[in-house]
C-alpha cells in the first residue's frame, strides 16, 4: 500500500517526500480531530467510584 | 514475464525501491538464487503457476504486515489524542460551561436557586439540572489560573466538560459531603495534580451567592514536622503519612481506594449510614496517573463561608480581601 502510494506521487524525490509528509499530516489530523472524538464515546468507559460514573 | 523481471509484478519492484531509501537508490533485484535453489517465488527460470502463486502469497503477506503496522500507528495516535488532544476539546467545552454559568448568575437564573447556605441540613435535597454548571472551584496551590466550573453529574459527557458533582451528594456548604469527580490525565485533566495537595490546603468553592473555603484534612502537626525533613524521599513519605491520618471522625485527608469503594463519597466518608455533623468536600480521580486501577480521594472540611460581595474574592485566593 505504502509503495503503491509512493509510486503514484509525482515529481522528484524531494517533492514526493514533501507530499508524503503532507499526506501523513492530513491523515493524522482527520484521525485526531474527527475520527477519535467521534469514536471515543462508543468505547467502553472505565468504571469509577460508584455506579453511574465513568473513567477519570 | 521475463526471467530478468525481479519479483514479477511492478508492486514488488517498487517496494524494493522504497525500501532502498525512498527512491534514492535504483531498484535492486531481490537476491535470487539465495537459499534453497528453486524455492523462491521470484526464482528466474521458473515461469508459470509457481511464480504467480508466489507473488500472490508475497503480496498478501506484505499487505497483512502493512495493515498491522498501520493499526499499531493508529493506536499510538489514539494515545496522543487521549492524553493531549482531548484536553483541547475539553477546555473548549469547559469555557462554554463557565460562560453559561456566569450568564445564568447575571440573569438571576442560578441553577442552585440560591438555596445553598452554610451548614444547610443534610436532609435537604436540592435538585440541580443535569449537566449544568453551578459552582466554580479554585485551588490556590495549583496557581492563580486554576479555576473550573463544576457541572452537575458524573456521566462521561459531564466529566468531559469539567469536574462533575456526584448527584446525590451534598451541595456546597451543606452538612454532608459535596463530592466531585474529575479526570486525572486528558479530557481537561482538572484533577491532574491532586497528589500535590497537603493538609490545610484551601479548596475554594464559589456559588452564585456564597464563597466556601474548605481545608484539606490530615494531621497538621505531622505535616509541619514532615515539611522540616531534608531528605526528599523521607519528606514525601512523611507528608503522605500526615495526609492519610484520620481525624476524630475517621476521615483522612487523602486515601487511595479501589474503584468500587463508594463509601468515600458517603455523607460521612468511609462510614456510610452515619448522620453528618459537618460540611465536607471530596474529590475523586484516577490513580495512578495514566491508569484507572485505583482512585485517589481527597477530603476537605469546610472552614468558613462568606457571601459573595461584588468582585471581591476570599483571602485564601491571591489578592483576596473577603
Amino acid at each position: 500500500m505504502y509503495a503503491w502510494i509512493w509510486r503514484r506521487l509525482p515529481g522528484p524525490t524531494a517533492l514526493r517526500l514533501l507530499q508524503a509528509l503532507l499526506l501523513i499530516a492530513a491523515v493524522s489530523a482527520v484521525l485526531l480531530f474527527v475520527v477519535f472524538p467521534w469514536i471515543e464515546p462508543h468505547l467502553p468507559p472505565n468504571p469509577i467510584t460508584g455506579a453511574n460514573t465513568v473513567g477519570q | 514475464m521475463s526471467s530478468e523481471d525481479s519479483g514479477g509484478w511492478d508492486f514488488s519492484s517498487a517496494a524494493a525501491t522504497s525500501a532502498g531509501g525512498l527512491g534514492t537508490i535504483p531498484p535492486v533485484p531481490p537476491p535470487t538464487n539465495v537459499g534453497t535453489p528453486g524455492s523462491g517465488p521470484g526464482d528466474p527460470g521458473r515461469p508459470g503457476v509457481g511464480n504467480r502463486v508466489g507473488n500472490l502469497v508475497r503480496t498478501f503477506v506484505r499487505g497483512v504486515g502493512q495493515t498491522l503496522i498501520t493499526l499499531g500507528l493508529v493506536l499510538l495516535l489514539f494515545v496522543v489524542y487521549e492524553v493531549w488532544v482531548s484536553n483541547i476539546f475539553a477546555h473548549q467545552r469547559q469555557n462554554k460551561v463557565h460562560q453559561q454559568f456566569s450568564q445564568a448568575v447575571q440573569k438571576g437564573q442560578d441553577p442552585l436557586k440560591g438555596q445553598d447556605r452554610l451548614n444547610l441540613p443534610s436532609g435537604k435535597q436540592i435538585v440541580i439540572p443535569a449537566g449544568e454548571g453551578f459552582a466554580n472551584l479554585y485551588i490556590p496551590r495549583f496557581g492563580k489560573d486554576y479555576a473550573w466550573t463544576v457541572v452537575q453529574g458524573t456521566a462521561s459527557g459531564d466529566l468531559e466538560r469539567g469536574p462533575g458533582h456526584y448527584t446525590d451528594t451534598a451541595v456546597p456548604g451543606q452538612l454532608g459531603n459535596f463530592a466531585l469527580a474529575g479526570h486525572r490525565v486528558g479530557k481537561g485533566e482538572p484533577f491532574l495534580n491532586l497528589d500535590q495537595l497537603v493538609p490545610g490546603d484551601s479548596v475554594v468553592v464559589q456559588t452564585a451567592g456564597n464563597w466556601y473555603v474548605y481545608k484539606i484534612l490530615g494531621d497538621a502537626k505531622k505535616y509541619a514536622a514532615a515539611s522540616k525533613l531534608t531528605s526528599k524521599s523521607q519528606r514525601a513519605a512523611a507528608i503522605i503519612d500526615a495526609l492519610s491520618s484520620r481525624d476524630s471522625q475517621g476521615v483522612p485527608g487523602r486515601e487511595i481506594v479501589t474503584p468500587d469503594d463508594v463509601g468515600v463519597i458517603a455523607p460521612v466518608p468511609d462510614n456510610p449510614g452515619l448522620t453528618p455533623s459537618r460540611a465536607l468536600l471530596t474529590m475523586t480521580t484516577c490513580h495512578p496517573k495514566y491508569s484507572a486501577d485505583q482512585r485517589m480521594i481527597l477530603h476537605a472540611a469546610l472552614a468558613r463561608a462568606v457571601p459573595v460581595k461584588g468582585n471581591a474574592i476570599p483571602k485564601e485566593l491571591p489578592g483576596g480581601t473577603l
